[in-house]
Formats: structure tokens, C-alpha cells, sequence
């Protein structure tokens, strides 16, 4: 038992109550446009004062909020690292294609990772990896590389995101915590079933598939890859024997459902620290569900802003923690 | 005086002091498990502060148990009144015994009514209005630490001195 994290779990159960259940998302849902969205949000107390009538605005301040908490709870920080290695390892993609491509757009950037843009773009300019984290030397190293000779984006791409991956299901193995554990197979697996998807749908090769797919315990990447290559329904009956069998339904239904499952496949993950008083699990959990929540609003009000139908936005909204 | 000649009255001693000190450090365990909790809530929202402040008290009672059955175990071998009675070493080892129960039990089940109370705390957090419910659960690891109590008392009053 860990009594360190008492009054963090306490502080979080308290703040759950303001989390969006999934009537609350109905309501927005209801909102007769993308205006009225804004206000009803606002009325809930998303964004300040400063982000009012500013979407982009008010959903980045939501984020900022989540990191304050989890500041203020004095928890260490290395707890979340599995958290923002898909916005570092992000961060080396984006600064490694403007030194090579010297295209400058620092506002695909994100900031709020342990190595911002800026340093980011230092380091990959002076080429020196040593000052990545070790799990990050590797990848950025071959990915520079293949970028400046071969100028294939896609390559660049596949390598970066499968070292992200790889650290994020390292990390999950290193943890003591079960949910960091759970939820990094989670990520892993949802992530290699969305590659082979899209390379089934793309024509992509079995090597490529390879290259892309990082080892998980409960997906095997192989399999998978040439289930991809045998079509859809091949990936399909490949996940029927697998913990991950609601995907294939879901695949079945539409490529936006099956969006949708991978997302609720993580919500699922997290959901039994709903029911646990002492460990980190649950602040992790208030973690992803709180990105979650601002996922939803972001496609909500996407959806609103380009009046899409209400059931083709309902159909893409994902399902909430609380 | 030397202690050799009053090992009966230094177990009875010894006896009471296992009952203040364990049960006693089993509440405040408990209490402070119970309190990290409470604190996190009301961080949150001050206005539930009257409802897990009372959680926060359900573990204090075993600390109050030791101490009864302290009181009762000084007043049995006549310390409070003045007058300490001769024991010999065998009657000392009963009353030290007699002790036994409230400072074990005390001290385990202080430390999981906290633990209890603190997951309580995160019911009344989310459902205000389950407070009746929440109180429940730690009041039931309470029966415990009674039964204890009365073996405790039963046991220290049956010692013939």
C-alpha cells in the first residue's frame, strides 16, 4: 500500500465530479451549433478568461489545467513520463524534418514535454543525440539520417513512431504501477492493430508492416502483419482470438468506429481505478480520462463548427471515464 | 523499592502501557491516513469539510479504548488511588495479558479504519449524499476493536488481587 498517494486520490475523487460523463457530452451533442458549444463549456468552467470564444485557446488552457493539478499533488513527474513520450518523440519528428527540410513552422511544436521545440530543434540541428533521453538516441540518429539521404518522410515516420512505442511499452515494464503496465500494452497493441489497418487499406508490404509494429505481449506483430496482407476480414479474425476481439466489430461497423474502440479500449484499460483509494492508478487514470474528455470536445466541436450531421459527430464520440 | 521485588506491579505497569501505546499508535495511524484523505477532498471542496472531518475521527476511538482499559489497570493494582497494591509476578503477567487484546487489536484495526475511512472519504468526495452509507464501512471495522474492549475490561476486572 502506498499512503503517499492519499491525498492525491482523495484530491482526484473530488475533482472526478467535474469530469464530462457521457450525459454531459449528450448535452453538448444537443447544442444547436458550434456557439452554443462554446458557451455551454464556458458555463462549465472550461478555458478563463483570457481563452473566452477561443477554442483551440480554451482546450489548450484545459491541458495546462490537468498538468497544474498533477504539480500541485507533488507526485514525481517520472510517474507520467509514459504519458508524453507520443508529444516528445513528436516534438524529434517535427524538429527533425525542419533541419532537413528547413521549412520553419514552430507552431507544430508541443511545449509542455520535458524537451520543448526549441531545445528540441537544438539538439537535432548540432546533431547531438547524446543529449536525448538513451530510449531516444537510437531512433533520432536513424531517422536524421534516413531523412537527409533519402528524403522519405513516411520512413522518418515509421521510425520515430515505433521507437515512441518501444519506449512507451519499456516503460510500462519497468513500473511498478499495474495501470502504467495495462496501459502501455494497451497503447502498444491498439497502436500495431491501427498500422496494420492502414496498411491493409494502403497496399503497404510486410516488411513495412514490420517496421512499423512494436513486440507486445498480448498482439503478435508477425501475425497480425500477415493477416493484414490477407485483407481486412483476415485482420478481423486474427483479433477474434485475441483480448482485443470488440475491435473486429468494430472494424466491421465503420473506419470511425474502429477510431473509436481504440480510444475506449484505453478508457476500458483505466476504468478500475474508478475503485482504487492508494495508488498513483487512479491520478494516471484522471490523467488520460481529462485528455480524453478534451479529445471529445475537440471533435465535438469540430463536427459543430463544420455542421456535420449530429449522428456522424455522435458516431465519432468517444466514451467517457466517469 | 527495586524492581525485582515488584516484577508483579512493573507487568501490571507494562501491561497498561501496552494497551495506551498501541492502541493509542493505532489511532493515530489511522487518523492520519484518514486526515491525508480529508485534506484532499476539501482542497477541492471546503464545503464537505463537517462530513470527512468525522471520518477522520472514526479510528481516534481505539486510542480512547487504551486508554479506558489503561485507567481501569491503574485503578485495579491502586496506582491512581495512592496505595499500590503487592502483586506477585504470576498476577502481573495476567493483568499484562488481560491488556493484550485492546493493544494488539487496536493497533491493527486503527490502522485499517483509516484505511477504510480514507476510501470512505473518496465516496462522500463524489457522492455527498451517500454519507450515511460511506460511514458504514470503517464503522464496521469499529466492532472489532470493541470486542477487544470488552475482553480487555472482563479480563483485567476478573484478576484477583
Amino acid at each position: 500500500m502506498s499512503e503517499q498517494y492519499t491525498y492525491a486520490v482523495a484530491r482526484i475523487r473530488a475533482l472526478e465530479v467535474s469530469l464530462f460523463s457521457n450525459s454531459t457530452i449528450d448535452q453538448l451533442l444537443a447544442c444547436q451549433s458550434y456557439e452554443q458549444c462554446m458557451q455551454f463549456l464556458e458555463e462549465h468552467g472550461w478555458g478563463d478568461s483570457e481563452t473566452s470564444g477561443n477554442a483551440e485557446a480554451m482546450l489548450t488552457r484545459e491541458e495546462e489545467k490537468i498538468w497544474e493539478i498533477v504539480r500541485e499533488l507533488s507526485i514525481d513527474m517520472e510517474n507520467f513520463s509514459v504519458l508524453s513520450y507520443s508529444k516528445l518523440y513528436h516534438n524529434l519528428k517535427a524538429a527533425i524534418k525542419e533541419v532537413c527540410t528547413e521549412e520553419k513552422n514552430r507552431h507544430i511544436f508541443y511545449e509542455d514535454v520535458s524537451i520543448p521545440g526549441k531545445e528540441m530543434l537544438e539538439i537535432v540541428s548540432e546533431r547531438d543525440f547524446g543529449r536525448l533521453p538513451a530510449h531516444m538516441q537510437g531512433a533520432a540518429a536513424e531517422a536524421f539520417e534516413t531523412l537527409l539521404h533519402t528524403r522519405d518522410g513516411q520512413l522518418c515516420d515509421v521510425i520515430i513512431d515505433r521507437a515512441a512505442l518501444e519506449a512507451v511499452y519499456q516503460a510500462g515494464k519497468a513500473s511498478d504501477a499495474a495501470i502504467i503496465r495495462d496501459y502501455a500494452e494497451s497503447m502498444v497493441a491498439v497502436a500495431d492493430i491501427k498500422i496494420a489497418v492502414r496498411s491493409q487499406k494502403t497496399a503497404k508490404s510486410l516488411e513495412f508492416m514490420k517496421r512499423a509494429m512494436a513486440e507486445c505481449s498480448s498482439i503478435n506483430a508477425g501475425q497480425l502483419a500477415r493477416a493484414a496482407l490477407n485483407g481486412m476480414d483476415a485482420i478481423r479474425e486474427y483479433l477474434l482470438g485475441t483480448a482485443y476481439a470488440e475491435g473486429a466489430a468494430a472494424l466491421e461497423e465503420s473506419p470511425s468506429a474502429f477510431e473509436r474502440w481504440c480510444d475506449n479500449r484505453i478508457i476500458q484499460t483505466i476504468s478500475p481505478q474508478k475503485y482504487n483509494a492508494f495508488t498513483i492508478g487512479p491520478v494516471i487514470a484522471y490523467v488520460i480520462a481529462r485528455q480524453n474528455e478534451i479529445k471529445t470536445v475537440r471533435i465535438i466541436l469540430s463536427g459543430k463548427l463544420n455542421e456535420l450531421p449530429d449522428d456522424s459527430i455522435r458516431e465519432r464520440v468517444r466514451e467517457m471515464y466517469v | 523499592m527495586s524492581i525485582w521485588s515488584n516484577l508483579g506491579l512493573v507487568y501490571a505497569l507494562l501491561g497498561a502501557a501496552v494497551a495506551v501505546f498501541l492502541a493509542g499508535a493505532g489511532s493515530a495511524i489511522g487518523v492520519g491516513i484518514a486526515g491525508q484523505a480529508a485534506a484532499g477532498v476539501v482542497t477541492e471542496d471546503p464545503s464537505k469539510f463537517a462530513k470527512v472531518l468525522i471520518m477522520q475521527l472514526l479510528p481516534g476511538t481505539q486510542g480512547i479504548y487504551g486508554l479506558l482499559v489503561g485507567f481501569i489497570t491503574l485503578s485495579k493494582v491502586g496506582l491512581l488511588g495512592g496505595g499500590a497494591a503487592a502483586l506477585d509476578p504470576q498476577t502481573g503477567l495476567l493483568i499484562l495479558a488481560a491488556c493484550m487484546p485492546i493493544g494488539i487489536v487496536g493497533l491493527i484495526s486503527g490502522k485499517y479504519q483509516g484505511m477504510t475511512s480514507a476510501a470512505s472519504i473518496g465516496i462522500v468526495a463524489k457522492k455527498p449524499d451517500q454519507f450515511g452509507k460511506a460511514m458504514l464501512f470503517p464503522a464496521m471495522v469499529e466492532t472489532y476493536a470493541i470486542l477487544a474492549l470488552l475482553i480487555s475490561i472482563l479480563a483485567v476486572n476478573a484478576v484477583q488481587i
